[in-house]
């Protein structure tokens, strides 16, 4: 069955330490993560699951350090995180793009440290790593929502991150663009061998995607366990093994996988 | 568009005019010039050299009343916008404002600035400020605040934030809020002149009545001011389709 193993300590990427999130609002206060702990390691894809509401984005966002958390820390590379940084790039679904940019203004946005040879360079490798070749001076709004959901992540590439936090990135897609978009970010993933952690109320994406797939209860969200996927990709979403990970997490959660 | 279709609104205007034209010459009364009386007094307007002067005297007004207005209320509208705690303690003074008139604002413009052409540029300084103001700080609020992470997320300074972000989300708000207001500012010019100064579009109608009830100079005046209104919103309008403002205007 499913391991629960841990990477050593001494190589985590990120490590989230007892992190707790209380929202304060109107004199209420709800808490949204309770005791969350967790090591990723470099270059591990890690899909946070969980129920719709139970505060997976939270952890995301806490992560990325867009939010800070009520007690406990993050910590990347042994570093604790204060803020966003270039280094980590999020991804909004296709609704983080620039509206009013093209797409090579886009995705030169986080370049502009570079010359303007190397800015044009990398724009263009990445482009083509997209399949956005022929949209260069396109902008957003003339561009379907697959097609911004593959330059927010060219955009986010093009600064050469260690991290990419993806926030359900294929949520908003047809069925047909979000398994191609799966099997991209697949590929990228093996090419440039990011750090990436993915929130996805999706079961079968976590389970096609992840080496370690993180199911968190409902609100306020602890970890209820961590499922290893050990099998080797590509993936054989037919085969035994992947059906008995798969269906595991759909008990775990409390769903039977019936209609 | 083929030609038919643009030709339908003039089409339209000739059979009103057609209609006013024969209403009028079968009523003796007198109650409205005639299209032809119209036309014809816009050219003797136009003879006298004073269409021209009345009409650059309203633009110049309007200009500098509206410039003035843009230069302070859209940087100010953007700070206090961006700072919450600013937009807090300014707006609920601003809803005070708001809704008074322009207008209301004449005797203290002529008390203020004697009667010529700083108090009527104050009124429409007036009728500007507030709206434009208005309009500034709600396009800040209204930034997705994704854009604002992203930039964040990619290290971008203050600075940079404002410059790189800010200002494009904003843009094609603060276009929108400036058409309206220009339009307002055309308004209000015709209404200030009518009192504060002695030349204008305003004052020609004014004038035209009280030196002899040419209505035909009255209703003259009334088109020149809806051609030109015409023209400003139609320039104002050509800047909404440049390419990296259009997304906003889009309904996708």
């Amino acid at each position: 069955m499913s391991a629960e193993a841990r990477p050593p300590a001494d190589k985590a990427k990120l490590r989230a330490d007892h992190v707790r999130m209380v929202f304060t609002r109107d004199s209420k206060s709800t808490p949204v993560l309770e005791d969350i702990s967790l090591d990723v390691s470099a270059g591990e894809f890690v899909c946070l699951v969980g129920p719709s509401g139970c505060g997976k984005t939270t952890l995301l966002n806490t992560m990325a350090g867009f939010l800070s958390p009520t007690s406990g820390s993050i910590s990347i590379d042994g570093e604790l995180v204060r803020g966003p940084d270039a280094r980590r790039i999020f991804v909004f679904q296709e609704r983080g793009v620039f509206p009013w940019l093209t797409v090579e203004g886009n995705i030169a946005f986080g370049l502009a440290k570079l010359s303007r040879a190397q800015r044009e360079q990398r724009v263009a490798h990445y482009i083509k790593m997209v399949g956005l070749q022929g949209f260069e001076d396109a902008y957003p709004s003339e561009l379907s929502g697959g097609m911004k959901q593959r330059l927010e992540v060219a955009r986010a590439l093009a600064v050469d991150p260690d991290m990419l936090y993806l926030d359900e990135p294929f949520g908003s897609l047809d069925s047909i663009t979000r398994l191609t978009m799966r099997g991209e970010l697949l590929r990228i993933w093996e090419a440039e061998r990011k750090t990436i952690v993915l929130v996805t109320h999706d079961i079968d994406e976590a389970v096609q995607l992840a080496d370690r797939v993180v199911v968190m209860s409902a609100r306020p969200a602890t970890i209820q366990r961590i499922v290893r996927v050990d099998i080797a990709h590509p993936r054989d979403i037919s085969s035994p093994r992947y059906l008995e990970l798969r269906d595991g997490i759909f008990e775990q959660i409390g769903l039977a996988h019936k209609i | 568009m083929n030609l038919r279709v643009q030709l339908r609104p003039v089409i339209f205007i000739a059979l009103l005019l057609a209609a006013w034209q024969i209403a009028v010459s079968r009523n003796p009364a007198h109650i409205l010039p005639t299209p032809f009386g119209v036309i014809a007094g816009i050219g003797d307007l136009l003879r006298h050299g004073l269409l021209f002067k009345y009409v650059v005297a309203s633009l110049f007004r309007v200009t500098w009343g509206f410039t003035l207005a843009a230069v302070l209320a859209v940087p100010l509208g953007l700070t206090v916008g961006w700072y919450r705690r600013a937009e807090m303690a300014v707006s609920p003074l601003l809803q005070i404002f708001r809704p008074i008139s322009p207008l209301a604002w004449i005797p203290l413009a002529i008390l203020w600035f004697g009667v010529g052409d700083s108090s009527s540029v104050f009124l429409i300084f007036l009728a500007c400020f507030f709206p434009l103001l208005l309009t500034a700080i709600n396009s800040v609020r209204n930034i997705p605040s994704v854009y604002i992470n992203a930039g964040r997320n990619f290290g971008l300074r203050r600075s940079e934030l404002i410059y790189r972000v800010l200002f494009p989300a904003v843009l094609p708000q603060l276009l929108i809020g400036l058409r309206i207001t220009l339009g307002v500012a055309w308004l209000v010019v015709v209404a200030a002149e009518m009192i504060a100064v002695d030349s204008g579009l305003g004052f020609l109608i004014v004038d035209a009545r009280n030196a002899g009830n040419r209505y035909d100079l009255v209703v003259g005046g009334m088109v020149i001011i809806g051609l030109i209104g015409l023209v400003l919103d139609t320039a104002m309008r050509s800047l909404e389709t440049v390419k990296s403002f259009r997304w906003a205007y889009s309904t996708d």
